[in-house]
């Protein structure tokens, strides 16, 4: 028992130094001190605190999560415990701050830019050193305590809370954006004086919000059994007639999403679509096909710059086509830009491919910025005046009508990588991903399977860059750098790879939340970062992994293990 | 005529002259076997004969037919198919799905089905495991599995590219007997192998490579009984 909780003790220690590190690092980046002033409860708490204190909270709680079936004073204690250590690195940087150079600066300013007075003050809660670091550590040290007391609520009130302060959390920081969707008119106007303030929840907001959600949650589990096992006893008529309500009410939902949205949303989904387009396209190039293609971008801006040229009304307008017209050429443009980038990369594979690619990316970049092309393409000045999509005089204009433009595209590259993945050339892809060699022996023809993954893939990010050059009337080469590749590389790596539902799940992750946060900008990447760090570490399959890498990375384990155990006898 | 003949072929990796004129024939219902050490070049035959490789000269002759520039797909639908060295079954795949991409170049899905059956009569053991991933498999089992695979193709010459590599004594021995079995129902092999001793034992004919060429060419009961043989090969004084 003596040595048990002794390493409980080790654990704590680790465990606090690491939440303090965390709320240290969060600090000198600037997090801390930048959305000092950005509530989510105006005058309650603030996004910075959030950021200073989040670590010491989940700390205390998995802390006691790690030591279950303790005595409950011995968790609590430990809570506490590992709140007040996760102090100490705040602590330290409180004291090494208050170290002056010889004009009466903060010494560290000289490397750390962000140990600013501001950031100081905000850590000794406007006090002295000696006053503010105790303060510091009390306040660490209850919230350690109150993260240990939170994982100690039985589930049926811990939940509910949990999923209250999410939720509470989550609007608050959301305010903005919910104000400008919602809040300007009628009813969202008379609910947004109650609940929100400038930027945040108002307090009686806040508790609305937490009532609503954690009530919700409460009645939810209450009723979660008894629907479970009505479900459960449905006939297979009554299933099947059950699943389709839900695909109806699923498609009703995707028609008037751009009415709930309004414009500023919808152009959100808007851009998540064009990604998703993308995502699906190289999904066949790398998830089923196993092409690392990293030059992705070209096919787009190769889609961008025909429906430019094809439909501009500027003088570098050639055919003067409608976007309708043009689209075709424009994906047919991409497809052959995908079968010539295809052919020289033939006897190519895994890094030796992704370099290439990767340099095809740029060329044409670095062509559509030339001076050479400009005559025909614009050069650095783009081409301007490209005409929106229209039909019988309608034309789609605004986000909210040129979403169903994009929800059209998006459902026919579903289909079509849906149909794929189960065909014939579907199985090629997969034997020539797990073994190239091997498929070629099987009679597999190479050559035609790789440039058909090429084409197809490249196919779809054309019809995406199409699409764009039209929402934007303008391209510029600017819109077409590496980082668009390597965007629509991550973000089917966080969805899953080579899974359907994968692609658009990261889309909206990687490319709706960084809208919606855009208040983020400036550590856009560094949360990305740490988003794949993560992701890579908990789920590397992915958040919606198809079946195949799912049983890859999660096989019985066991069972695997006792096979091998097994070895040689067959 | 030779169901195959393979007439002076020499194949080079870039600048390494793998194979220097070899010949080699295999008639219809045959079992012949290469033998030879590391680096003599047999695995480099095999994927020649199979068109992932192409020789620089010498022609190779499939009933007559040449076969020598044709790319890999295409002589697998002429019905010659090959468990490569190593196995290298498709990790991430199922037993039944490795066993649908053998037969990818056939379109006749009842032979196909009627070719499965075959399989699992001849390898049970791959039916108990037909939904596990062939990753999981032990090395037997993915040797099983990666014969199989060739099998599927309905080969009339079936390539085996050391087939004992990496395994137990007693599976060495099984395998060798399923050899035997396929070839009784049928279908030609050509059989690579370092180990010489099998290779004899089911072979009617051989050939002994060494540094791309041909040394020895004789039936498998001579090659046992030749002195260098021996030595070399057999490890017998």
């Amino acid at each position: 028992m003596g040595t048990q909780t002794r390493l409980d003790w080790g654990a704590t220690v680790r465990l606090g130094l690491l939440a303090g590190v965390v709320a240290l690092s969060l600090s000198l980046i600037g997090m801390v001190e930048r959305f000092s002033e950005r509530d989510i409860i105006g005058g309650v708490f603030s996004l910075g605190q959030v950021f200073l204190f989040g670590a010491a909270i989940g700390g205390g709680y998995l802390a006691a999560r790690r030591s279950a079936g303790e005595e409950l004073g011995r968790v609590l204690l430990g809570g506490l415990a590992l709140g007040l250590i996760s102090s100490l690195p705040l602590i330290l940087l409180l004291v090494a701050g208050g170290l002056t150079d010889a004009e009466g600066g903060i010494l560290l300013r000289r490397f750390l830019i962000n140990v600013s007075p501001g950031l100081l003050k905000l850590l000794a809660f406007g006090q002295g050193q000696i006053a503010g670091s105790l303060i510091l550590a009390a306040v660490t040290g209850v919230l350690g305590l109150v993260g240990a007391g939170v994982y100690l609520l039985p589930p049926r009130l811990g939940r509910p809370l949990l999923v209250g302060l999410i939720s509470v959390f989550l609007i608050g920081l959301l305010s903005e954006i919910i104000i400008l969707a919602w809040g300007n008119r009628g009813i969202g106007l008379i609910i947004r004086r109650f609940m929100f303030a400038a930027r945040g929840l108002l307090v009686p907001g806040a508790c609305l919000v937490f009532l609503v959600a954690a009530g919700s949650n409460v009645a939810w589990s209450g009723q979660q059994e008894r629907v479970e096992q009505r479900l459960s006893t449905l006939g297979p008529e009554q299933q099947q007639r059950l699943r389709r309500g839900m695909i109806a009410l699923g498609v009703l939902l995707l028609l008037v999403l751009p009415f709930i949205l309004r414009t500023y949303l919808s152009e959100v989904i808007d851009n998540i679509g064009l990604y998703i387009l993308m995502g699906l396209g190289l999904n066949i190039v790398v998830g089923f096909a196993g092409l690392l293609d990293l030059g992705y971008v070209a096919f787009f801006a190769i889609g961008a710059y025909a429906m430019g040229v094809l439909t501009s009304h500027s003088d570098l307008g050639v055919g003067g086509l409608s976007f309708w017209a043009a689209l075709p050429f424009a994906v047919l443009a991409a497809v052959a830009a995908g079968i010539i980038l295809g052919i020289p990369v033939l006897r190519m594979r895994g890094d030796y491919l992704a370099i290439v690619t990767l340099g095809f990316g740029e060329i044409i970049r670095i062509l559509a910025l030339s001076d050479f092309l400009a005559p025909y393409i614009g050069g650095a000045q783009g081409i301007l005046l490209i005409p929106k999509a229209r039909i019988l005089g309608f034309e789609f204009v605004r986000p909210e009508s040129l979403y169903y433009v994009i929800l059209l595209a998006c459902l026919l590259a579903v289909f079509v990588s849906w149909r794929l993945r189960d065909s014939r050339l579907g199985r090629q892809w997969m034997a020539m991903r797990e073994d190239e060699d091997v498929a070629e022996a099987m009679g597999i023809n190479l050559v035609k399977t790789k440039l058909l993954a090429f084409a197809i893939g490249a196919g779809f990010s054309g019809l995406s860059g199409a699409i764009f050059a039209s929402k934007l009337s303008s391209i510029f080469p600017h819109s077409f750098q590496l980082l668009v590749s390597i965007n629509v590389l991550c973000l089917i790596i966080v969805g899953g790879i080579g899974s359907l539902p994968g692609a658009m799940v990261g889309a909206l992750i990687l490319v709706g939340l960084p809208e919606l946060l855009r208040e983020f900008a400036e550590y856009r990447f560094m949360m990305y970062g740490a988003l794949l760090i993560v992701m890579m570490l908990v789920r590397p399959e992915g958040f919606w992994p198809s079946a195949i890498h799912k049983r890859e990375l999660h096989m019985e384990e066991p069972e695997a293990l006792a096979h091998l155990a097994a070895g040689q006898t067959g | 005529m030779a169901l195959l003949e393979v007439n002076g072929i020499h194949t080079y990796y870039g600048a390494i002259h793998a194979l220097k004129g070899i010949s080699v024939s295999v008639d219809e219902g045959e079992i012949v076997t290469l033998i030879g050490a590391n680096g003599a070049g047999k695995s480099t035959t095999i994927n020649t004969i199979c068109g992932i490789l192409h020789p620089a000269q010498g022609e190779i002759y499939l009933e007559g037919e040449a076969i020598h520039e044709l790319p890999a797909h295409e002589i697998v639908m002429r019905g010659v198919s090959q468990a490569p060295e190593g196995r290298r079954v498709f990790g991430r795949l199922t037993v039944t799905e490795n066993l649908e991409m053998g037969a990818y170049a056939r379109s006749d899905n009842n032979g196909i089905r009627r070719d499965m059956e075959r399989v699992f009569t001849l390898f049970p053991r791959l039916e108990e495991r037909s939904k596990q991933v062939a990753g999981t498999l032990s090395g037997g089992e993915q040797q099983m599995l990666s014969m199989g695979r060739a099998l599927m193709a309905s080969p009339r010459l079936l390539l085996l590219d050391e087939p004992s590599m990496g395994l137990a004594p007693i599976l060495v021995e099984a395998i060798f007997d399923t050899i035997r079995e396929i070839n009784a129902r049928g279908t030609t092999v050509l059989l690579v192998e370092q180990n010489a001793l099998m290779a004899f034992s089911v072979a009617n004919r051989g050939y002994v490579l060494q540094t791309g060429e041909i040394q020895l060419a004789d039936t498998a009961e001579a090659l046992r009984q030749n002195d260098e043989v021996r030595k070399l090969y057999l490890g017998e004084a």
